[in-house]
C-alpha cells in the first residue's frame, strides 16, 4: 500500500497553502510532515482523504489516482483529523459502531470490533457515556479508533496529540508505533519536533506549503552525531568577552540561544571545565554548565530557518492550518 | 451490501438521534392541532369546515416538519465537523445526502398524517382520494426536504438555517394556495406561485381531499417531482463546490 504524492498545489485566494509538494510513502512506512501551524500539513491531509480538491498534480494511492476518483480509495484509508468528529450526542461505543457501519461492517462484526479498540484504547468503562462527556485524551483516542475501526492499510494522522495531557500523548504515541509495528502504513503530520523524530522512519520539512527537506530520521540526525554541544547559564550575560573568548577557544562556536545562555558547539570534544574557569576568572556568574544532546530540533532549525520556539509556542493552540 | 449497511445507519442514526426525539415528536402533534384550531377560531366555522382545512394543514406540517430539521441537523454536524466524517465515507456523495434526507422526508410524512389522524375523528374521510394523496405527501415531503437541504448548503451557522428557512417559508403558507386560494391573490404575484413546488403539492392535495384542484393530476405530480430532482441535483452541486474545497 503505497502512498504517492507529486506537485501537488492547493491556494486559497491569494495563499498558496500546498505549493508543488511531492513525496512516495512505501508499505508499511511511518512518515512524518513536520511543520508550523499554518504550513500546509492539514490542506495536504485534506487532498489526500477527498475533503479538498488539488489545483494542481497528483495523488495516487495503491495504484488508485485519487484526484480523479478520491472516493476509490477512501476504503483503504483510514483518517484522524486534528480535531476530533464524531458526534456527541453519541456514547463512545455507540460512535464507534456507526464509523464502522460507514465501512459497511456488519452488526456482530461492529459490535466486536469496537469493544476490541475500547479494551485496546483503555476506553472500556466509559464505552456508554456520551463523547460530549470525555476528557481532550479521551475523545482524541476515541477519535483515532473511529478511524482504525474499519482496519484501513493506510493511516492519516492529523497533529494526534496536539492540546491533550503528555499521559494521554505518551499514550496515544505508543498506539501509533504499535499500528505501524503490525503493518500499517502511516503519514504523520505534527508541529512536535520530538513526536516527528521519536516516531518517523522518514520526514519531510514543511514550510509555506513547500517541501523544504525531506530524508530518513538518521541520515537527518547522522551530522548532529560528531556534533558536541554545551549550554552555560550566566548571570550577567553582556560582560561577557565575545572577542577573547573566541580567541582563547578557536576550535569552538560561541552562540546566545536566549538572554543569559552561552552555547558553545564543536565536532570535538567540548572542555567545559576550562570554558568554565575562563568565564569564571573574569568574574562571571556561572549558574550551571550542561552538555546536550543535539536532537532533530537543530536540524530543523537549520534548514527551515524557523526558530524552535515558534514550533514549541504553537503546542497549546489547536491546529488551524486548513 | 457494504452501501445499504452504511445507508441505513446514517438514516437509523438521524432519526434516534434528531427526528423521533420526544420535543419533535410533540411539535408534530401540537403544530397541526394549533393550525386547525386556528383557522377554525378565525372562520367561527364548523367541523365540516375541518375537510377544507386539512390540504393547508398537512402542507403546512410537512414544511415546517422538514425544511428547517434538515437545514439545522446538517448544519449542526458540519459545524461540529461530524459531517466530515460522513464524507470520507467509501460512500458516493449522492446516496450519502439521500440517506441523509430520508429521514427529514419521512418525518415530514408523518407529520403530514397527524392532522388526517384528528380529522378521521371529527369528520367523513371516505371520499378521500388516497391513492393520489399518499405519493402527493410523498413528493412534497421531499421536496420540502430539498428546500431544507438548499438551505444547508448555503448557511454556515445553525441560527443562519432557521432564518433562511424561514424567509423561504413564510411567503410559501401565503402564496401556495394553502389556506387562501391562489386565485384570489393579486395577478402580479400569482406567477411567483407558479414557481413554487408547495402550489402543485397543495393543487395535489386538494384534488385529492376536496375533489377541487385547478391544474389536472397529470401536471402536479411531474412538476413536483422535477422540482425534487432539480433542488437535489443543485444542492448536490453546492456541496461539491462549497464544502469539498
Amino acid at each position: 500500500m503505497t502512498v504517492s504524492l507529486t506537485e501537488l498545489s492547493k491556494a486559497f485566494g491569494e495563499v498558496r497553502a500546498v505549493d508543488g509538494v511531492s513525496f512516495d510513502i512505501a508499505d508499511g512506512e511511518l512518515f512524518g510532515l513536520l511543520g508550523p501551524n499554518g504550513a500546509g500539513k492539514t490542506t495536504t491531509i485534506n487532498m489526500l482523504t477527498g475533503l479538498a480538491r488539488p489545483d494542481r498534480g497528483a495523488i495516487v494511492i495503491n495504484g488508485i489516482d485519487c484526484t480523479k476518483d478520491a472516493k476509490a480509495a477512501q476504503r483503504l484509508i483510514g483518517v484522524v483529523p486534528d480535531e476530533s468528529n464524531l458526534y456527541p450526542e453519541l456514547t463512545g461505543m455507540r460512535n464507534l459502531t456507526f464509523c464502522a457501519a460507514l465501512y459497511g461492517l456488519r452488526k456482530r462484526e461492529r459490535a466486536r470490533r469496537a469493544r476490541e479498540l475500547l479494551d485496546e484504547f483503555g476506553l472500556a468503562e466509559a464505552a456508554d457515556r456520551k463523547f460530549a462527556t470525555y476528557s481532550k485524551g479521551m475523545k482524541r483516542k476515541l477519535t483515532i479508533a473511529a478511524g482504525i475501526i474499519h482496519r484501513p492499510p493506510i493511516l492519516f494522522l492529523d497533529e494526534p496529540t496536539t492540546g491533550i495531557d503528555v499521559a494521554s500523548a505518551r499514550q496515544i504515541r505508543g498506539l501509533i508505533s504499535s499500528l505501524n509495528a503490525d503493518g500499517t502504513t502511516i503519514l504523520l503530520t505534527t508541529h512536535y519536533i520530538e513526536e516527528a523524530e521519536r516516531l518517523c522512519g522518514r520526514i519531510a520539512f514543511i514550510v509555506r506549503g513547500r517541501i523544504v527537506r525531506i530524508d530518513t530520521t538518521a541520515s537527518l540526525l547522522q551530522p548532529l552525531h560528531e556534533r558536541h554541544v554545551v549550554l552555560i547559564d550566566l548571570s550577567e550575560p553582556g560582560l561577557v568577552e565575545w572577542p577573547l573568548l573566541a580567541e582563547t577557544f578557536p576550535a569552538y562556536r560561541f552562540g546566545t540561544p536566549h538572554a543569559g545562555q552561552l552555547r558553545v558547539e564543536s565536532s570535538e570534544p567540548l572542555a567545559v571545565g576550562a570554558i568554565v574557569r575562563f568565564l569564571e576568572e573574569r568574574e562571571l556568574d556561572v549558574l550551571e554548565a550542561r552538555r546536550v544532546r543535539p536532537s532533530l530540533e537543530e536540524v530543523f532549525v537549520e534548514v527551515t530557518g524557523i526558530e524552535a520556539d515558534v514550533m514549541s509556542g504553537e503546542r497549546e493552540k489547536p491546529g488551524r492550518g486548513k | 451490501m457494504t452501501r445499504f449497511i452504511a445507508f441505513w445507519n446514517i438514516l437509523a442514526k438521524d432519526l434516534r438521534a434528531y427526528y423521533f426525539k420526544p420535543p419533535n415528536i410533540s411539535w408534530g402533534l401540537i403544530f397541526p392541532f394549533a393550525w386547525t384550531g386556528m383557522f377554525l377560531i378565525r372562520s367561527g366555522g364548523s367541523l365540516g369546515d375541518v375537510l377544507s382545512l386539512l390540504p393547508g394543514v398537512m402542507a403546512v406540517s410537512i414544511l415546517f416538519g422538514t425544511t428547517s430539521m434538515l437545514a439545522v441537523t446538517i448544519t449542526f454536524e458540519k459545524k461540529g465537523r461530524s459531517f466530515e466524517r460522513l464524507l470520507l465515507a467509501p460512500l458516493p456523495l449522492d446516496l450519502l445526502m439521500i440517506a441523509k434526507t430520508v429521514g427529514a422526508a419521512l418525518f415530514g410524512i408523518v407529520n403530514a398524517f397527524v392532522p388526517v389522524l384528528m380529522a378521521s375523528f371529527l369528520v367523513d374521510l371516505s371520499g378521500v382520494a388516497w391513492g393520489v394523496l399518499l405519493p402527493t405527501v410523498v413528493l412534497i415531503a421531499l421536496s420540502s426536504t430539498f428546500v431544507g437541504l438548499f438551505v444547508a448548503v448555503a448557511v454556515s451557522e445553525v441560527f443562519e438555517a432557521q432564518t433562511f428557512s424561514n424567509f423561504l417559508r413564510f411567503p410559501m403558507i401565503f402564496l401556495c394556495g394553502l389556506f387562501f386560494p391562489i386565485e384570489k391573490l393579486p395577478s402580479v404575484v400569482r406567477p411567483l406561485s407558479y414557481a413554487l413546488p408547495l402550489t402543485y403539492g397543495v393543487d395535489a392535495l386538494r384534488g385529492a381531499v376536496l375533489g377541487d384542484r385547478i391544474l389536472p393530476l397529470a401536471v402536479d405530480l411531474p412538476v413536483l417531482a422535477v422540482f425534487c430532482i432539480g433542488l437535489f441535483a443543485l444542492s448536490l452541486r453546492n456541496i461539491r463546490r462549497k464544502w469539498i474545497l
